[in-house]
C-alpha cells in the first residue's frame, strides 16, 4: 500500500469503527515522577549502605507488586479487555496505560536491583550455595520476561497512547496493539507463576 | 485518491516495512542472554567468549536494523526522535542502576567493560523499539518515493 493511501485511509473513520477522539492523554503522568525519583534514590542508598531491612522491603514489595500486577493484568484484566468494544478498550486504556508506564519500570528496578544485592549479601550467588541453580533459573525466566515486556508489551502500550492522542484515533491500530498488549501480558502472567515457584523455593531452602 | 480505491480496513496497518522490530527485539534478546550469562557467574570472573560474541551479534543486528530504518521513506522521524529522547533518558537511568549494583559489588576490569557495553546496548535498543513502534503508525505527508 502506498503512503498516500496510508495517510488517507487512516482518516476514514465511520466505515471502520474508529475509536472516538478521547480526552487529552498524558503518556507519562508527570505527577508520579517525584514518587519514582524518591523510590529510586532510596533504593540507591539502601544498596550503598547494605540496609538489610530496606533491601528486603524493596525486593519483597517490588516483586510482590510486579508478580501480582502481571498476573492480574494478564489473566484477569486481559481477557476482560479482549471482550470489550474498541471504544470501551480505548477509554479504559487511556486511563490505565499511562499509570503502567510509570509503575512497571519502577517495580522492576526495585525488585531486580534489591534482589541482586540481597543475593550477593546472603551468598546465594556462590556456586556452592544450594540456591545458586534456582537463582540462575530465575535470571533466565526474568530474561525471557524482559524481552517480552520491553520488546513487545511496552512499545505496544506507548504506541496505543500515541494513537489515542490523535484527533481521530484509528480503531484498527488500537485493536491490533491492544491484542499484542493482552497476549504478551497473559504470557508474562503465566511466567510469573514460574517466578513464584522459584522464589518460594529459594526462601525455604 | 480515496481510501475506497484500496482494500478497505487498511489504514496504517497495511504499510509494508522491513522487519525492523524483529531485528531490534532480536538484538535486545541477545544482549539480555549475555547479561544473564554474566550474572550467573557473579561474583566470580566469568568466561568472556560467549558474552562478547552475544554482544557483537546484538550490535550487528541492531546496526542492520538502523540501516533499514534509515532507508525508510515517509517515516515520522519527528515522532521517532521525540520518543527516543525520553525513552533513552528512562532506560539510561535503569541501565545506570544495574551498572551501579555491579560496581558496588566490586565488578572490575574486562567483565565490567563487557557488562557496561551490554547495558549501553540495552539502553539504546529498547528506546528504538518503542520509538519505531510508535512512529510507524503516525501519518506523514507523502514525499514521492516510499519503502
Amino acid at each position: 500500500m502506498s503512503d498516500d493511501a496510508h495517510a488517507v485511509a487512516s482518516t476514514e473513520a465511520d466505515s471502520r469503527g474508529e475509536a472516538p477522539p478521547g480526552p487529552v492523554i498524558q503518556v507519562v503522568p508527570v505527577k508520579g515522577l517525584p514518587i519514582v525519583a524518591a523510590i529510586v534514590v532510596l533504593l540507591i542508598v539502601a544498596i550503598a549502605e547494605n540496609w538489610q531491612w530496606a533491601l528486603d522491603w524493596y525486593h519483597v514489595a517490588g516483586g510482590g507488586l510486579w508478580t501480582g500486577i502481571d498476573l492480574f493484568v494478564g489473566l484477569v484484566l486481559g481477557p476482560i479487555l479482549a471482550r470489550l468494544s474498541i471504544p470501551a478498550r480505548a477509554e479504559f486504556s487511556a486511563r490505565f496505560l499511562p499509570k503502567m508506564v510509570l509503575i512497571m519500570p519502577t517495580v522492576v528496578v526495585m525488585t531486580l536491583a534489591a534482589g541482586f544485592q540481597l543475593a550477593v549479601n546472603l551468598g546465594n550467588l556462590q556456586p556452592s550455595n544450594p540456591n545458586h541453580t534456582w537463582l540462575v533459573a530465575s535470571f533466565a525466566v526474568v530474561g525471557v520476561m524482559s524481552v517480552i515486556a520491553l520488546g513487545v508489551l511496552e512499545p505496544a502500550n506507548i504506541a496505543v497512547l500515541f494513537e489515542m492522542r490523535k484527533p481521530r484515533p484509528d480503531g484498527e491500530v488500537i485493536a491490533k496493539l491492544m491484542k499484542r498488549f493482552i497476549y504478551s501480558a497473559g504470557i508474562l502472567g503465566l511466567m510469573q507463576v514460574a517466578t513464584l515457584a522459584i522464589m518460594t523455593r529459594v526462601a525455604t531452602q | 485518491m480515496t481510501a475506497q480505491a484500496h482494500t478497505p480496513a487498511t489504514g496504517a496497518l497495511a504499510r509494508q516495512l522491513p522487519p525492523i522490530t524483529q531485528l531490534q527485539v532480536g538484538a535486545l534478546a541477545l544482549v539480555i542472554i549475555g547479561g544473564v550469562n554474566m550474572a550467573s557467574y557473579f561474583p566470580r570472573r566469568p568466561p568472556l567468549g560467549l558474552p562478547i560474541a552475544l554482544l557483537a551479534g546484538s550490535a550487528a543486528i541492531f546496526a542492520i536494523a538502523a540501516v533499514m530504518l534509515a532507508r525508510v521513506r515517509n517515516f515520522a522521524w519527528e515522532t521517532f526522535f521525540r520518543v527516543v529522547r525520553w525513552a533513552l533518558l528512562a532506560y539510561l537511568i535503569q541501565a545506570s542502576m544495574i551498572e551501579y549494583v555491579f560496581v558496588h559489588n566490586h565488578a572490575s576490569g574486562a567483565p565490567l567493560v563487557v557488562v557496561t557495553l551490554m547495558l549501553v546496548m540495552f539502553a539504546i535498543t529498547i528506546p528504538s523499539v518503542i520509538a519505531f513502534t510508535v512512529a510507524r503508525y503516525q501519518v506523514v505527508a507523502r514525499s514521492g518515493s516510499h519503502t
